[in-house]
């Protein structure tokens, strides 16, 4: 893409645009190939702001698990694309957290290219203030790739009425025996449960923050670095809380 | 301890209770019954401070402080505690994770140091094991996947670890069975039955009462207490109902 993207762009619809004109051109996204059999981890802590792109092809019968916590500066994108050869196994899981005026973004699409490989994505997001946090994922099933299983689980939470969450799970299947399953949630912290733990002497913003640390701590499941993740996604949870 | 002076609240503007009085001294055991929609479950939430139960008139002074003046959290400090009618489920929070922070928070607010990892884990397994539930139930997410019967007993776990002052027990005795009846009315026996405590019971039925003996029974209706007695009142209203005695 050369031209700077606008809101009929769908994957730049909810982006912060004049972020994205400063970092304009941006450079050629990173290159990540798993070989065949292949084994593959990252993790993303996305805390000073930007756009990051990752094109990450998985060869056959690979496995591949990232996880991204998004939470930096004003404007914070992640753009992910991944392409599934047969037998390939893709796990993502990602937060972000954000209050203020931030918007954050995690763009993905996952392409099954070849039967049988697996993706599982889950996706959290913690917003408050006028922040806006957006998930768009789109799932592609190719001709012939049968024996797809592929899902998104995709929730926000909104700490405040002027916060923003978009999801949107997208599914594109040209083959007819796969398992392609989506959800899609955005809510209010349990006003009951809040109670509950405050009644037995936690503050309010003690409850909160111990309701958000288990809406977002699913997604670091998995990952090496999971006790530092989650200290940080804490951190953040009890600066919004 | 505790002094309720014509206590007037209202639930989504709707007046529930209407002029309530009740006095309740160190050491004694007082059981609130009623009929259903009396504003018992409303006594308990206005008193712990539920958001959206609106004290429009009356005081309560609990040991000394004025307790309506406290956020939720200031009154288990100060020595309240609230026994679930429905215990709420917290999917992906451990009940020790919360207990502790919870303990530890009241601790902070009286001043006191905070216990380490290993005492509280002490106290904690001393609470489950006297309410027969496996520890294993505890390293769980608060009441998930829990039994009725299980919710009540980890009630009475956790009222076992906060060491409360003051418990108001709603309807604990709901949803159980004789044995496990017999376990909690125990439970609150040997943690709140002492001279420096005193337990508020609601509740529907006489069964929770004969294992936990009342000192006092009284009679709400229509949001206010229109009778009060020793033990034999609760017999009596067992045997006669509600209409009679209110009337």
């Amino acid at each position: 893409m050369t031209a700077l993207p606008t809101r009929r762009d769908e994957a730049w619809r909810y982006a912060d645009l004049d972020a994205v004109a400063r970092a304009w051109p941006l450079p050629a996204p990173e290159q990540i190939q798993v070989a065949d059999g292949g084994k593959f981890a990252r993790t993303i802590v996305q805390d000073k702001g930007g756009i990051q792109q990752i094109d990450l092809h998985l060869g056959a019968n690979s496995i591949a698990s990232l996880h991204f916590l998004n939470f930096g500066a004003d404007y914070g994108r992640i753009e992910l694309n991944v392409t599934l050869e047969a037998g390939a196994d893709f796990a993502l899981g990602a937060a972000q957290i954000g209050g203020a005026k931030q918007t954050l973004e995690i763009i993905t699409t996952v392409t099954h290219a070849a039967p049988d490989a697996t993706s599982r994505q889950i996706v959290r997001s913690v917003l408050a203030g006028q922040a806006t946090g957006t998930y768009l994922g789109k799932v592609a099933v190719a001709r012939g790739a049968q024996h797809t299983d592929s899902e998104q689980s995709v929730k926000a939470m909104l700490l405040d009425r002027t916060a923003t969450a978009n999801a949107k799970p997208e599914l594109e299947i040209y083959a007819d025996d796969v398992k392609c399953a989506h959800g899609c949630a955005i809510g209010e912290l349990d006003a009951m449960a809040l109670f509950y733990l405050q009644s037995r002497g936690l503050t309010p913003a003690e409850a909160k923050t111990l309701l958000l640390q288990a809406f977002v701590a699913e997604v670091f499941e998995g990952a090496a670095d999971q006790e530092t993740l989650q200290a940080l996604a804490l951190a953040q949870l009890e600066a919004l809380a | 301890m505790l002094s309720i002076t014509n206590l007037q609240a209202t639930v989504a503007d709707k007046p529930i209770l209407k002029g309530l009085s009740l006095s309740i001294n160190a050491g004694e055991v007082h059981a609130i019954m009623g009929p259903n929609g009396a504003g018992k479950s409303t006594l308990g939430y206005t008193l712990a401070g539920r958001p959206g139960y609106e004290v429009t008139g009356g005081s309560v002074v609990f040991d000394g402080q004025d307790l309506l003046a406290l956020d939720p959290h200031e009154r288990a400090a100060a020595g309240l505690f609230l026994g679930f009618q429905y215990p709420v489920e917290i999917p992906g929070v451990s009940n020790l994770q919360f207990l502790r922070e919870s303990l530890n928070a009241q601790r902070k607010i009286r001043g006191e140091d905070p216990l380490s990892g290993a005492d509280f884990l002490k106290i904690a397994r001393a609470q489950a094991d006297a309410m027969g539930m496996e520890m294993d139930m505890l390293k769980r997410p608060v009441n998930v996947g829990f039994s009725g019967g299980e919710k009540k007993r980890n009630e009475m776990v956790q009222m076992g670890i906060l060491n409360p002052k003051l418990a108001l027990l709603d309807e604990t005795d709901s949803g159980l069975d004789i044995d496990a009846l017999r376990v909690v009315g125990e439970g609150i026996n040997r943690i709140m039955r002492k001279a420096d405590k005193a337990v508020l019971l609601i509740t529907h039925y006489q069964r929770l009462l004969d294992y936990v003996q009342p000192d006092f029974v009284h009679v709400l209706a229509e949001g206010k207490i229109v009778r009060s007695g020793g033990p034999d009142l609760a017999l009596e209203l067992e045997r006669e109902g509600y209409r009679e005695l209110a009337a």
